[in-house]
């Protein structure tokens, strides 16, 4: 394998893949924002067609899915300040790769109390709830 | 690995800004990282109030959100996350459009597209959050 480009920022490891991931969970994201938008609209329906399309929500897949949107989400966020700081604070792009693993650290720290909490009901309907 | 011209073709040799320059990269580069500033504290506080907050997603219902939206503090902050999320999503797509899009009317017609779906989802969520009406049905 030839030797990366020096001073590439955005070329290879983890400049590079921390990108294509920012794009990937914004694309997904944004397409669940019009899906999500369209379905509170309901409420202007009726009560009934609203809580009908949220009881969806609670369904096991789609909580899933759900703690899936919200690891898309805070990635998102956390890796959007990291860029925010590469590109504004002067020492930014000498410690993006530092960053990088930074932010990765505190989304693990928070997705797993997350998923907890997220999942706790539906761990409980599916399997028994503990005494 | 070997170095690739990101686009083939005229795209680089011949750069479609000629002529009067504008600023509006400038601020579409700045919008993205204001607007997102602004949404880590807007999105991941409802996220954490819906999905996490006392049993989450569990108790939301028609009556949950008559009762938040009862309260002007509520209603703003979905106008303006609303917004801005939309406004910031909108553009990224704009960027992925420019940079994967190789053939002008497709370029062209994907953003139309986009334009008019993002009006489209920005002014229906609006409407509904100024003509929410609890009493409904």
């Amino acid at each position: 394998m030839a030797t990366a480009p020096v001073g590439t920022l955005y070329r290879g490891r983890e400049g590079m893949w921390s990108w294509v991931a920012q794009r990937i969970t914004g694309i997904a994201v944004f397409f669940f924002l019009y899906v999500h938008v369209v379905d509170t609209a309901l409420v202007r329906v009726s009560p009934e067609a609203y809580d009908l399309v949220i009881a969806t929500y609670k369904t096991p897949i789609v909580n899933l899915l759900e703690v899936g949107l919200v690891g898309a989400v805070l990635y998102h966020a956390l890796n959007g300040l990291r860029v925010i700081a590469v590109d504004f604070w002067s020492k930014g792009p000498r410690y993006q790769r530092q960053m990088l693993w930074v932010i990765l650290g505190v989304w693990v720290a928070v997705m797993i109390p997350g998923t907890y909490y997220m999942m706790i009901h539906t761990v409980e309907a599916l399997f028994g709830s503990t005494p | 690995m070997s170095l690739v011209s990101p686009r083939r073709g005229p795209g680089l040799d011949a750069p479609r800004s000629t002529g009067q320059r504008s600023n509006y990269e400038l601020y579409a580069w700045l919008f993205m990282r204001i607007s997102g500033i602004v949404l880590v504290f807007l999105v991941l506080g409802h996220l954490f109030i819906m999905n996490v907050l006392d049993g989450g997603v569990q108790r939301i219902n028609f009556a949950f959100v008559a009762g938040r939206w009862a309260s002007p503090f509520w209603q703003i902050w979905d106008l303006v996350m609303l917004w801005l999320a939309m406004l910031h999503g909108t553009n990224g797509l704009r960027t992925i459009i420019n940079d994967y899009a190789e053939r002008d009317q497709t370029r062209f017609w994907m953003k139309m597209l986009l334009y008019v779906s993002s009006g489209f989802i920005i002014l229906l969520g609006t409407l509904v959050i100024f003509t929410f009406d609890p009493n409904i049905g």
